[in-house]
């Protein structure tokens, strides 16, 4: 049971809440208070636009304990349009239309059951291709 | 006080409400009717649908609403942290014991100067909860509201329900009507006990009343609120342009249309149910969600929902001008209809958890 870190997390972890350096204007995802640009501390809290695109990615058919349930699944690192690395599970693919480069967006889903079915359900970002584009693909 | 009498049997906020924003959700998953009739009939029953919306395996009530709550806001342009509650209504919250509510809250931005509560009377859970948003802004309490109808509700297998009971909903922020995209001009409610459907504490299934669930329910409600509110406000069914009923499933919102004199055409935007199913406490709401997506200002809208259990729930609202700017600021209704994926019956039994794991 990890109650205290799902909950400490639920911030960053529901919607991309991260970080932005008041002194160079460095967007710090996930949040952790000192700037990776200028060294200096970065506590305000910024909104991440949840828009970026897959930078890389790889489906995982061996899932690990927690996740066997909704395997396969894709797990990319997602550039985000505000500059930071993210890793997440992409969802709504169906495998076929992602590739690098393919832009995504922030969704906040049911990532895991945290023990057996009477355990808290943990929430959290994930991606998807942009739903307009999914529609029509211009 | 005065007796409750025909005349002034209309719910009147004391500030005009209306609807700020709105979100409608539905997952992309579709099992198609034809898919059950297959398994439990050798595909000799008749189908009261096309095909149904089915959430995906990362997807419940908290997560549906979410996104149609971001996308409400994005057309309101409203920061979630004004809104005052997030009410969620639905049959098939995630927890039996711990909110939806507050997950959406906290996920949209709204907490912590906020009400938050899940609200459940079956099919009618959401607009329960817009009653209630309409009250909480129209005595002054809160400038603005969240209300949602959601549900991922589930039928048993080889049940008439399992060929409807499909997943989806809508989320509306309401606020002050001269801000409004859509005015709600009256309101009125008809309710009684009657026994129709239910879940006992711990099935996982409904029960329900077979043939009871039409006469003495839906159509009984839906009527007596439908009339009682056209009575009052001295309307009739050709002054709306549009109208939604809760919709079950095909037939019973296009008979209740008929007995009530409202058009093919009047419902035609509304209904919904052919291609996701019956969304339960979202059904009427994402009706209403697609009438918007294509509603001009000026035009007249009478939303009727129902729940088992039993009531309706009848509103009547008139578009405005504010509809042109904002409609276009989220995905609309028939965006997420159309990103379409068909599933089989066995993944449809792996997504609704009806595979044994352990
Ligand atoms: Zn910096």
């Amino acid at each position: 049971m990890e109650i205290p870190r799902h909950w400490r997390l639920r911030k960053q972890r529901y919607g991309l809440v991260g970080e932005v350096c008041p002194h160079c204007d460095a967007k710090l995802f996930p949040p952790r208070d000192v700037c990776p640009e200028c060294g200096q501390e970065a506590k305000t809290l910024y909104n991440f636009s949840g828009r970026g695109e897959v930078y890389s990615y790889t489906t995982v058919y061996e899932a690990p304990a927690g996740f066997e349930e909704v395997a396969p699944y894709t797990v990319a690192l997602i550039k985000l349009q505000e500059g930071p690395l993210v890793t997440a599970q992409l969802t709504d693919t169906n495998g076929e239309q992602v590739e690098i480069g393919t832009p995504v967006e922030m969704v906040t889903r049911r990532l895991r059951s945290d023990g057996d079915e009477r355990g808290l359900l943990v929430y959290g970002y994930k991606f998807r291709p942009i739903l307009q584009q999914l529609i029509s693909p211009t | 006080m005065e007796e409750i009498s025909p005349k002034n049997i209309l719910l009147k906020p004391a500030r005009p409400v209306g609807i700020m924003g709105y979100g409608a959700y539905v997952p992309r998953y579709r099992l198609p009717a034809s898919e059950v009739a297959r398994i439990w009939t050798d595909g000799q029953a008749g189908l009261p649908i096309k095909e149904k919306a089915v959430a995906g395996l990362d997807e419940d009530v908290a997560t549906m609403s979410i996104e149609a709550a971001r996308n409400a806001l994005q057309r309101a342009s409203v920061s979630p942290s004004e809104s005052r509650a997030v009410w969620v209504g639905s049959e098939s919250h995630p927890y039996a014991v711990k909110p939806t509510s507050t997950i959406d809250a906290e996920a949209i931005g709204a907490v912590p100067n906020v009400q938050a509560g899940d609200w459940q009377f079956a099919c009618k859970a959401g607009t329960e909860a817009m009653v209630a948003a309409i009250g909480f802004i129209g005595s002054g309490m809160a400038d603005y509201a969240l209300a949602i109808g959601m549900d991922t509700a589930q039928g048993r297998p080889s049940d008439a329900l399992e060929y409807t009971a499909g997943a989806g909903g809508a989320a509306y922020l309401l606020g002050p009507a001269e801000k409004s995209l859509a005015v709600i001009e009256h309101t009125y409610s008809f309710v009684t006990d009657t026994p129709d459907f239910w879940r006992r504490a711990y099935q996982k299934y409904p029960e329900h009343g077979q043939r009871f669930t039409g006469e003495p329910a839906y159509f009984k409600h839906i009527t007596e609120s439908a009339q009682a509110l056209m009575d009052a406000t001295q309307t009739k069914p050709t002054d709306y342009d549009y109208a939604v009923f809760h919709q079950p499933n095909t037939k019973f919102p296009q008979r209740v249309a008929a007995q009530l004199g409202f058009t093919k055409e009047q419902i035609a935007h509304g209904l919904l149910v052919p291609v996701i199913g019956n969304t339960y406490a979202g059904a009427a709401l994402i009706g209403l969600t697609a009438i918007l997506d294509i509603a001009n200002p000026g035009e007249r809208i009478l939303l009727v929902s129902f729940g088992s259990g039993a009531g309706s729930d009848a509103m009547a609202l008139q578009v405005t001008e504010a509809i042109q700017e904002r409609r276009d600021r989220a995905p609309k209704t028939q965006d997420y209809i159309a990103r379409r994926i068909e599933i089989d019956y066995a993944t449809y039994a792996r997504m609704r958890g009806k595979l044994v794991m352990k």
